[in-house]
């Protein structure tokens, strides 16, 4: 540092516990609230410390049916985000990393047509083109199906670029000496472009599996049947009673499980997670 | 755009590699994004039996709606105030962990972990915290200051509330930003300012700030992204655009009138403003990439 202010130091210190208090506070609550009785919930404020009916809520919510408001056990909800997750994640990664492999070691016609036609889904966010979405979707009838949940999610414009990024840097050297070996294209790809671009795969994974587990507009759009439910799409449906008080409890613990995969992933694949987040965002 | 000086030969081997790319383009992206500017231009009747041709009527009557006027003022507020509450914490953060360097690495990990929680549970999170009957901010409000919160019919709460939620979702992206920035601000030149008798504020002023522009513009438009089109699924979780469409952002209201009530041609109208507008701060944010990204 440049110099020794003591004064500042405990200041910064007071303002990152102060900012991790913040940032952890409203997850804190759903944790303690998801191991209250539902009658915690009736009057008074929501508590604060611990309670004894844990594994009572979180059984409840796997079991389904306790609660009016669910009619699918969470486990199929969380298995549905899963297969979601999953899917749109390889997904993504394959169909982006054959696209930047054509655009950089090819050139034929319509090549920077085909750029700026994945350029162009880089600006249309689902949210904005709702309703000609859906009946795009309903047409094809891939309502209720996991082609229709991740299928059309598939296409991405960031992935492709960073792969586009990964190739140009890669030396031209590298595919000179495999054609001099006799390399096609495929097995050039295979033996050597995918090997030297492994991180920024696993990289790119992480952020995507994030990405794909917190859609919340598309699985709403999509499924009116319950066994496709997600489990981030779901809470709502539970929160919204019209004729009774929410059982909190059970929303809350819902809550916490809707979180925790997405946040274990970054917690455990930080340095992953920090070096895809920067690059996709290039 | 760049090219390899040796390449392969093939011709047709390009167009099956990229082939699902754009089938999924075409199908998901360009199709829909077609019929959303061609229905802008017809009005159905009310039972959707026929459509007839309006030229720029739904376009023109959208902004002699009350409503939808209304909406745009709504965004606005909504905007600025998360960008400027969510940048701001963040900046303070980074500006923190930057001083430290045995914890840095702890707090970090402490600090980002919010980026993975989906904007519609963080949603669900702060609407139980200030649930007007039993949550713990309005009990704090009540019992300190007096206060009588209540989003459920207080526009300005509603607001708040939304706000608060859609900032929090963003501060561990920007911080990341923000630490990453400042640790590409040479050491040597705050040194010298230092030892020129410049104090750390004086320092942050006319150094570290200048200095990070280049991140702050970049996190500013993508903040701006965010909370015109991502916050979707906190203002659905909470407040659904009310009480009294006070929350009723642009997206959202999309959403309202043509996915609720089946006002296609408005809706897609309202589309086709929204898709101009992502259109405008891609190419503003593009443009800033080619600039900073060196080969």
């Amino acid at each position: 540092m440049v110099e020794n202010q003591r004064w500042l130091d405990i200041l910064a210190h007071a303002v990152l516990i102060l900012g991790v208090l913040i940032v952890a506070f409203p997850v804190y609550v759903a944790v303690i609230a998801s191991t209250h009785e539902p009658s915690a919930f009736i009057q008074g404020t929501i508590p604060l410390l611990p309670g004894a009916n844990a594994v009572e809520t979180y059984a409840g919510v796997f079991r389904g049916g306790v609660a009016s408001q669910m009619s699918v056990p969470i486990g199929v909800m969380l298995m549905n985000s899963m297969i979601m997750a999953l899917s749109i994640a390889v997904g993504k990664i394959v169909i982006s990393i054959l696209s930047a492999f054509a655009i950089v070691y090819f050139r034929f016609p319509f090549r920077a047509l085909a750029f700026w036609l994945i350029f162009i889904t880089l600006m249309l966010p689902v949210e904005v083109r709702i309703v000609p979405t859906f009946q795009v979707i309903s047409t094809l009838g891939m309502l209720n199906s996991y082609s229709g949940l991740t299928v059309p999610l598939m296409a991405s414009a960031t992935a492709t670029f960073l792969f586009r990024q990964v190739f140009l840097t890669i030396p031209d050297e590298m595919l000179e000496a495999a054609r001099i070996d006799g390399a096609g294209p495929m097995k050039f790809f295979k033996d050597i472009l995918l090997p030297m671009s492994r991180t920024n795969i696993a990289a790119l994974f992480v952020i995507l599996f994030i990405f794909g587990w917190n859609q919340y507009l598309w699985p709403i759009l999509v499924t009116t049947d319950d066994s496709y439910q997600t489990i981030v799409a779901g809470i709502k449906r539970m929160a919204d009673v019209v004729d009774s008080e929410p059982l909190w409890n059970s929303i809350m613990s819902v809550t916490v499980l809707a979180m925790l995969p997405p946040v274990l992933v970054v917690i455990f694949m930080q340095r992953l997670f920090v070096r895809g987040l920067v690059e996709s965002e290039k | 755009m760049q090219t390899k000086r040796t390449i392969f030969g093939n011709q047709g081997l390009p167009y099956l590699l990229l082939a699902p790319q754009l089938i999924i383009t075409g199908i998901f992206f360009l199709w829909p994004a077609a019929q959303a500017v061609y229905m802008s231009f017809l009005r159905e009747d009310a039972f959707g039996l026929s459509s007839t041709f309006v030229g720029w009527r739904n376009y023109a009557r959208l902004f002699e709606n009350e409503e939808y006027l209304d909406s745009i003022n709504v965004t606005i507020v909504f905007s600025i105030s998360t960008v400027v509450l969510a940048l701001g914490t963040s900046l303070l953060l980074a500006l923190a962990v930057d001083r430290m360097i045995r914890t840095a690495r702890g707090y970090t990990t402490l600090l980002v972990w919010p980026y993975a929680v989906a904007p519609a549970v963080a949603g669900i999170l702060w609407w139980f915290i200030f649930n007007p009957t039993i949550g713990i901010m309005p009990y704090i409000l009540e019992n300190l200051f007096g206060y009588d919160w209540n989003h459920l019919l207080d526009p300005d709460d509603a607001m708040i509330l939304v706000v608060i939620a859609s900032a929090w979702k963003q501060i561990s992206y920007n911080f990341l930003f923000f630490v990453a920035g400042l640790q590409s601000i040479p050491a040597s030149l705050r040194e010298a300012a230092a030892i020129d008798g410049a104090g750390p504020f004086k320092r942050f002023w006319s150094i570290t700030l200048p200095l990070l522009s280049p991140t702050t513009f970049f996190l500013l438009v993508v903040n701006v992204v965010f909370t015109l089109f991502e916050t979707f699924a906190v203002i659905d979780a909470t407040t659904e655009g009310g009480p009294a469409q006070a929350t009723n952002i642009l997206v959202y209201k999309v959403f309202q009138d043509g996915y609720v009530g089946l006002n296609f041609g408005s809706s897609s109208a309202q589309s086709v403003i929204l898709m101009g507008l992502v259109v405008i701060l891609t190419f503003i944010q593009f443009r800033f990439v080619e600039r900073r990204v060196t080969y």
